[in-house]
């Protein structure tokens, strides 16, 4: 549980307003420089002054941290009840009646002096600075400085740069001490894995010594770090910031959709930097995001069409597009006419933007007419669960009253939710709590972490949802064995048992306070078990919302573009849809098809003339390895669309290459249904295509017309016909208001859209090196028709037929069986790690070094049986398969389960996969003694 | 010793050399003013302490009825006693700690019975491991006695006292910063507001901080009545008052001198007191109240040793001690190692503390050294207005507590003072003192 | 190096339960360790983090704030000779000069038996005596230079041994009285079998 006294080394009244935005009675006003000017009561003097148009010089502020008053750079001149002094404005409450002056004499002096005292230790080495060009401490030394230093004493010296990660270097000597790092390290992101060591001038960052700074969110220091104290290896004398043009976009590394600032020069990613918005990533980046960004640079990339040829010892050869467009052409058109619709299957589409991911299902459905189409590797949640449960936003999970998580580990899945969570609990004081099986990242801060094994969340969520009073938790209480009236189940301690029905009984009406984050837990256990206890939380909390903890790139739009079994665009059923798209696209498949499960299972079975996989593969991410290869094996015709030949590509007939993030416009979707746009700051290499052009040609050839000659077009169309996305024309794309993009579906008249404030301009300090997006513009408009007028958008929201969106029936549905555990067994766990296994990381040098290796994890006692130890060797078996792993032991795992990687290998390259039996509930293992 | 008949209030039984034992406490009238505090309402012995007029005796002066009386509004939660004595030149904590323990646990049980506080920590500076023994012990036999713990003499009222011991560093005398410690963190002073610990002290919660010597009067107090107590002295400075008296003095030692009556030539010159400048020299210039002051010259040895003529005079009592310099000291060296104190002593938040300590105590090591320049004296006092703007008493200040803005104070005295000697070294490229 | 021993694990335990909340037994758990080791071992620092719930990193950067916390090791006997005002002014530059020669090391710097380490410290508080050092926080007072010798000497002899213990020795005397935690409610004396150590 999280220790207040901890978190911060200053207790402070926390400013009383917001960002800000809005007036409200209670504001007071102020004398700012001769102009009065209104603000928050409580609010700090350097925000209030900054919204007034009033920049106050600083350092160690920064709006998404507690202030310190460290650097005293922000002194402006406070009239009071002892004459005017000089006053920190980064930490100075705002009060009804004061007068400032930011520029009198006596602060212009106070400036003068703080900067030429930051300068006597500095060693004034910009032209070999990384942050030379964009270094708050030089454009503030230029506005605000002394002209030259009167210090003719010898500098304090550092050994430099020392690496303190794998990822960031650091420089003493130009340190500043303001802090931010360490505070970032602390507060923010709770691991304070680098700290302040020593005292007074001799004040240095530092690490433990042989703990490196591992943090997932390390990159987030280098970016806000004030002067080039903290570099990052990725981007060490990359480029100099004047050189670099910059593009806004969205991360889609995973599905949070941070916003970023793609950097570039010589058409080369140099770098990703977070921008603030507001209501997703408030100016964080995960690393994984920040630096894979580089795997688009990789001289492994594809770069052309690769087919197949018997006569050649069965390489893949280089095509050209023609060639090859035409073999698939013929391959699916002969699978479609030949062996029917139901015999060609299509996995994948995470890697796509919402356009892309929408020509796919137009030529998978409408063109191809196969229903057999799934976006999700068996990793995720059946899309009608995910589109059909009522969604909340961040915002919402964040300011939730209670906040249920029922996912994997989401400092690893979705970091930057992680930390949103966690400030909402730490700072904000929010309940949260979260079921998990073993001990994960959040169980050190979360209000309760109530263990559970797989199969059992169904019964745990309705115990929990009984002995908190939950109103819908009679039915679940009758239904289910209640051992031991209300008191915790076997295994669950007194103290945060209680402390979960606290928070859980605060959760308002029906869990009308309540955010569910709802993933998979674990991937040795079948989503129905998810898909149970989501069923269980409905019940006893109708009113609760959700946020689903799917975590691939776009998988949230490629699921909203109908790349799901029984889905179509917009969020709406193959049936209620049908209407609509039989019109719009000439056929639909008859019923629903296979998800990727079904696909496979189909393949392996023989009755698979062809299979696509756009961006998929499954025998790296499918969670059962043997049905993954029988199925690549099994299906008759494989084209994989890729940026890289991954391990599944590698088998596949044709290899088609596609380009990669940020070298195509468009946009995306994040978890919470908020569509961004996504910009293009490179030229593909090679031969590669958009994927919507892929997927254009070959419906041409197939006798189609996908009828979109641009990715705008295909947006055009999305926004006419999908009814979840009426409404978000490319006039409100282009407009400020879209910086932080929009959640759908817009509930907001079109009238109210174009009112829509744009969000508060980038703080080039507290963010160095983001140019100012709004000076840069938005992304090149290459190919996009012109924009919509106000007139003709309100008349299509009213010509737009509607359409019953999506809608869970929750009460449908058998609960899985799950088997009971023999003595002689555990339970597996596989869990996602952050740095996985997958090609991106492998293109990315810098990166390849912090992919762990699958190791097993259990209580100790597990592996005294066998009278072995932690770091011994052991041969994990299970009914499917068996793998050599390395054991490691940690007491506070639960006894009887073991915990594997999911998408981590040994050194032999295999991993849990070979363990899991898709078609099983739960996985058992034995170990066994090698 | 105290040159007026004034009565010893905390030095009473220091001639007994086993002073800090139970039995010599209980011999000398010891926990009798805590007997007599829990016969009265904990509202009586706060009206006591303030009718008392007792001063901080920490360096800030604050009258403590009236931070108490600040705190009562809201309940109190801790009590934390301020035994980190590091200023320079100031010994009287030290003296206090190791040589009557007891009455220092006596006045802090007082003052949480007054405050209604059932949890007190007192810090004692890391360095002073006797001192910290002592209390510990004396703690483990007041415990024993039944004057500390669970329903104190029979009363029902109970505290908890722990003993925490620092680590060295001068800045966690600073409250703010002793509380971050305490806290288990580094010694940074707290940014203000809050400007007392009142509201978030120690884990947030409401708390008293008080000093040593401040709390060692209560027993006294208590006993003979806070009328008695600011019978002695004069208008705000009441009772007595310890003075470490130190430097290039006859018998430097800590007094107990009555506040006002006394005068800095008394404290100095008094045969049972300093007993003169050592070796019968002439005096140059004394430091009042710890290296934070602004000096004195002898044209001030006649000045009262009372906090607001102190402050009148433009210096403080401060921490109650007083060094002594003579013809044969260098003010610049003096200077010097005073700034080198801060420098070193410096927690390193604040810009013009952090930086601006360092290279003062560079320019002045280099004058002294006979390196120095005629502009360096003008660039000293111009760094000295980065950090206390203006140069003033009180200093104002652009930092977050006070150790930055007291780096001026003895530079700007040996400037204002020996300007002449200053140039000296710059003239014959060496320190004229040798 | 050296973790806590069991010992030392059990006297940590106490002394975090005497506070309201964990980590204020940071700096007592760091006299602990200097008491075992002399200095705070990067296993010891591991220890206390996991003592008061925070990283290893965090401990080393809030110990590395105090003088008297070794980051590094020392000597036997760690020798704190204050040059501050008041000792200043009474001879400690040339004491320390004298220091210096005789051990034939300069401040921070440790004599090649591992004997004594030396200190340039700020004022002790003992001014009374100045000039004053401290060995091991024990003090020495109106030092001269051959006081300083003998006083080298008694300490390698040994005959100081029970007035000078080892270094990182802090208060011997250890806590028998009163609450096991602070954490808040009515006081209540420990039961005698549960009596807890403190002051480090
Ligand atoms: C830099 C600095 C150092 C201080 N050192 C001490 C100290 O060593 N002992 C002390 O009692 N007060 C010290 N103080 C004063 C305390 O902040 C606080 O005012 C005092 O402990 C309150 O107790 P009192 O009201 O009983 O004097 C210091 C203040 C500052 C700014
Ligand atoms: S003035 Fe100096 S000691 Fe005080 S908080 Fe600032 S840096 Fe630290
Ligand atoms: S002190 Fe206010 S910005 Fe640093």
């Amino acid at each position: 549980m999280a220790d207040p006294v901890t978190t911060s080394h200053h207790a402070i009244i926390p400013p009383a307003a917001g960002n800000g935005a809005g007036s409200s009675p209670e504001d007071v006003s102020v004398v700012l420089d001769g102009a009065e000017i209104s603000a928050k009561p409580g609010e700090f003097l350097i925000a209030a002054a900054e919204r007034a148009g009033v920049f106050i010089p600083r350092f160690c502020y920064h709006p998404r941290m507690k202030p310190v008053g460290m650097c005293r750079m922000c002194l402006v001149e406070v009239s009071g009840p002892r004459g005017a002094t000089l006053q920190p404005a980064c930490y100075l409450p705002v009060a009804a009646g004061m007068e400032v002056s930011t520029t009198s004499e006596k602060v212009r002096k106070a400036q003068d002096g703080v900067l030429e005292l930051l300068l006597v230790n500095h060693p004034l080495d910009c032209p070999v600075c990384d942050k030379g060009g964009e270094c708050p401490l030089q454009d503030q030394t230029l506005s605000y400085g002394p002209g030259e230093s009167r210090f003719i004493e010898e500098k304090r010296h550092w050994a430099k740069p020392v690496p303190i990660s794998e990822l960031v270097l650091l420089d003493r000597e130009r340190c500043i001490q303001c802090g931010r790092c360490v505070r970032f390290a602390a507060e923010v992101a709770g691991e304070a894995e680098i700290d302040f060591a020593g005292r007074g001038d001799r004040l240095e960052v530092a690490i433990f010594e042989t703990q490196p700074f591992s943090s997932y969110f390390s990159g987030n220091t280098v970016q806000i770090c004030p002067v080039g104290a903290l570099t990052a290896s990725t981007y060490r004398f990359g480029a100099r910031p004047w050189d670099l043009d910059q593009v806004e976009s969205t991360c889609t590394t995973c599905a949070l959709g941070c916003r970023v600032a793609v950097q570039s020069s010589s058409n080369r990613v140099t770098r990703l930097l977070g921008i603030d918005s507001d209501p997703v990533n408030q100016g964080w980046l995960c690393d994984k995001g920040r630096f894979t960004c580089d795997a688009v640079n990789s001289e492994d990339r594809l770069t052309e069409p690769l087919v197949r040829r018997e006569g050649n010892g069965g390489e893949l050869e280089r095509v050209t597009w023609a060639e090859a467009l035409e073999l698939v052409a013929r391959r699916l058109g002969a699978a479609r006419n030949d062996d029917g619709p139901g015999s060609i299957g299509v996995v994948g589409g995470a890697r796509l933007s919402n356009e892309d991911a929408y020509a796919w299902a137009k030529l998978a459905k409408g063109v191809l007419g196969t229903d057999n189409v799934d976006a999700q590797i068996g990793d995720g949640l059946p899309a009608e669960v995910v589109l059909g449960l009522p969604r909340a936003t961040i915002d919402e999970a964040c300011s939730a009253k209670c906040v249920l998580v029922l996912a994997g580990d989401l400092r690893e899945e979705l970091p930057v939710l992680y930390l949103r969570l966690r400030s909402a609990v730490v700072d904000g004081g929010a309940k949260l709590v979260e079921i998990a099986a073993g001990p994960g990242s959040m169980a050190s801060w979360s209000t309760s972490s109530i263990p559970c094994r797989p199969g059992e969340s169904p019964e745990l969520v309705s115990l929990l949802a009984a002995a908190s009073g939950a109103a819908g938790s009679g039915a679940a209480a009758s239904a289910g064995t209640l051992p031991g009236g209300f008191g915790p189940p076997a295994g669950v301690e007194h103290a945060p048992w209680e402390a979960a029905l606290g928070a859980l009984s605060s959760s308002g009406d029906g869990g009308s306070g309540m955010v569910v984050v709802l993933g998979r837990p674990s991937l040795a256990e079948s989503e129905s078990v998810t898909v149970e206890a989501a069923r269980a939380i409905r019940a006893a909390w109708p009113a609760a919302r959700f946020l689903p903890a799917l975590r691939r790139g776009n998988v949230m739009g490629a699921l909203d573009m109908g790349l799901a079994p029984g889905i179509l665009p917009g969020r709406v059923s193959l049936e209620h849809g049908r209407r609509i798209f039989e019109s719009a696209w000439g056929s639909l498949p008859a019923g629903r098809g296979l998800d990727t499960a079904g696909i496979l299972s189909a393949a392996a079975a023989g009755e698979l003339s062809a299979l696509v996989l756009i961006g998929a593969d499954p025998l790296g991410d499918f969670p059962d390895r043997s049905l993954a290869e029988t199925g690549l094996q099994g299906a008759r015709f494989v084209v994989a669309v890729d940026t890289f030949l991954s391990p599944s590509a590698a088998l596949a007939d044709v290899v088609l290459p596609a380009a990669a993030h940020h070298e195509r416009s468009g946009t995306t979707t994040n978890i919470e249904g908020r569509v961004t746009r996504v910009g293009q700051k490179l030229v593909a290499p090679g031969q590669c295509w958009p994927d919507w052009m892929i997927a254009s040609e070959l419906a041409t050839r197939l006798g189609g017309d996908l009828g979109a000659g641009s990715a705008a077009d295909l947006w055009d169309e999305i926004e006419q016909l999908a009814p979840s996305h009426s409404g978000l024309t490319r006039a409100f794309f282009d407009s400020p208001a879209f910086r932080d993009g929009e959640v759908l579906p817009i509930e907001q008249t079109a009238v109210a859209i174009g009112r829509r404030k744009a969000p508060a301009p980038i703080d080039p300090i507290a963010l160095p090196g983001v140019e100012s997006v709004e000076r840069q513009g938005a992304p090149p408009r290459a190919g996009m028709a012109e924009p919509l007028g106000g007139s003709e958008l309100a008349e299509q929201g009213a010509l737009r037929e509607r359409t019953p969106l999506l809608a869970w029936d929750a009460d449908a549905g058998d609960p899985p069986h799950v088997p009971a555990l023999d003595s002689y067994s555990l339970r597996l766990v596989t869990r996602r790690r952050l740095y996985d296994s997958g090609v991106h990381l492998d293109a990315c040098p810098q990166l390849a070094g912090l992919i762990g290796t699958a190791v097993l994890r259990v209580h100790p006692t597990e592996l005294d049986h066998l009278g072995l130890a932690a770091g011994d060797r052991v041969r994990v078996r299970s009914a499917r398969g068996s793998v050599v792993l390395e054991a490691a032991t940690d007491p506070r795992m639960q006894r009887h389960l073991a915990e594997i990687d999911a998408n981590l290998l040994n050194a032999d390259a295999e991993g849990a996969s070979l363990l899991v039996d898709a078609g099983q509930v739960v996985t058992d293992i034995r170990l066994e003694t090698l | 010793m105290a040159i007026t008949e004034a009565p010893r209030i905390v030095t009473s039984r220091l001639s007994h050399s086993d002073s800090h034992t139970l039995e010599r406490y209980l011999a000398t009238g010891g926990y009798e003013g805590l007997r007599k505090a829990l016969s009265m309402t904990p509202e009586q012995v706060a009206a006591e302490v303030d009718a008392a007029s007792l001063l901080g005796r920490g360096g800030a002066g604050f009258p403590a009825g009236r931070k108490w009386a600040m705190l009562r509004k809201a309940p109190v939660t801790y009590l934390v006693v301020n035994g980190d004595e590091s200023e320079p030149a100031t010994f009287k904590d030290h003296l206090l700690l190791e040589r009557d323990p007891h009455q220092l646990v006596e006045g802090v049980v007082i003052a949480a019975y007054a405050l209604g506080v059932t949890q007190a920590f007192i810090y004692v500076r890391g360095e002073l491991a006797l001192g910290m023994e002592r209390v510990q012990a004396a703690l483990n036999d007041a415990y024993e006695h039944g004057a500390v713990g669970p329903d104190i003499f029979g009363s029902g009222f109970g505290v908890d006292v722990v003993v925490h011991p620092g680590a060295g560093a001068y800045i966690c005398g600073e409250e703010t910063a002793l509380i971050e410690s305490l806290e288990g963190k580094r010694g940074f002073p707290r940014i203000k507001p809050p400007y007392f610990p009142a509201a978030i002290g120690l884990y947030g919660e409401p708390t008293v901080v008080n000093n040593v010597e401040t709390l060692s009067n209560l027993p006294w107090i208590v006993l003979n009545g806070g009328a008695a107590f600011s019978a002695l002295g004069e208008g705000r400075s009441a009772g007595t008052r310890l003075f470490a008296l130190a430097g290039k003095v006859r018998n430097p030692g800590v007094y107990e001198i009555e506040m006002v009556k006394t005068t800095f030539r008394d404290l100095i010159y008094a045969p049972v007191l300093g007993g003169g400048v050592l070796a019968g020299r002439d005096l140059k210039a004394i430091i009042p109240g710890g290296v934070s002051a602004p000096w004195f010259g002898p044209e001030h040895l006649d000045l009262p040793l009372g906090q607001d003529e102190v402050g009148a005079a433009g210096s403080m009592l401060g921490s109650g001690s007083v060094v002594v310099m003579d013809d044969q000291t260098c003010a610049l060296r003096a200077a010097w190692r005073i700034t080198k104190f801060f420098w070193r002593e410096s927690c390193g938040q604040c810009t013009p503390c952090r930086e601006g300590s360092g290279w003062l105590e560079k320019i002045l090591r280099r004058l002294e050294q006979g390196a120095g320049r005629e502009e360096d004296v003008d660039l000293l006092l111009d760094v000295c207005d980065n950090i206390a703007p203006g140069i003033t008493w009180p200093p104002q200040q652009t930092t977050i507590c006070v150790l930055g803005p007291s780096i001026p104070s003895s530079i700007a005295s040996a400037i204002r003072m020996f300007r002449d000697e200053i140039l000296l070294h710059v003239k014959e490229g060496a320190c004229p003192y040798g | 190096m050296a973790h806590l021993s069991p010992d030392n694990l059990e006297r940590a335990r106490a002394l975090v339960a005497l506070y309201p909340h964990p980590r204020s037994a940071l700096v007592p758990l760091c006299h602990v360790a200097q008491e075992q080791d002399g200095w705070l071992t990067p296993e010891a620092i591991s220890d206390i983090a996991e003592l008061v719930g925070t990283t290893p990193a965090d401990v080393l950067g809030t110990a590395s704030f105090y003088d008297m916390l070794h980051t590094e090791p020392v000597g036997t006997y760690v020798v704190s000779i204050c040059t501050n005002i008041a000792c200043m002014l009474r001879g400690a530059d040339d004491l320390l000069r004298h220091a210096e020669e005789h051990l034939g090391i300069h401040p921070g710097g440790t004599t090649p038996d591992g004997m004594f380490t030396l200190e340039e410290a700020e004022c002790l508080a003992d001014c009374g005596r100045a000039p004053c050092l401290q060995v091991n926080h024990r003090f020495f007072g109106n030092l001269t230079a051959e006081g300083f010798d003998a006083l080298v000497a008694d300490l390698r002899s040994g005959t100081l041994d029970s007035e000078v213990p080892h270094h990182g020795t802090l208060c011997r005397i250890r806590r028998t009285g009163g609450l096991s935690s602070g954490k808040g409610g009515p006081p209540a004396m420990a039961a005698a079998e549960s009596v807890p150590e403190g002051g480090s």
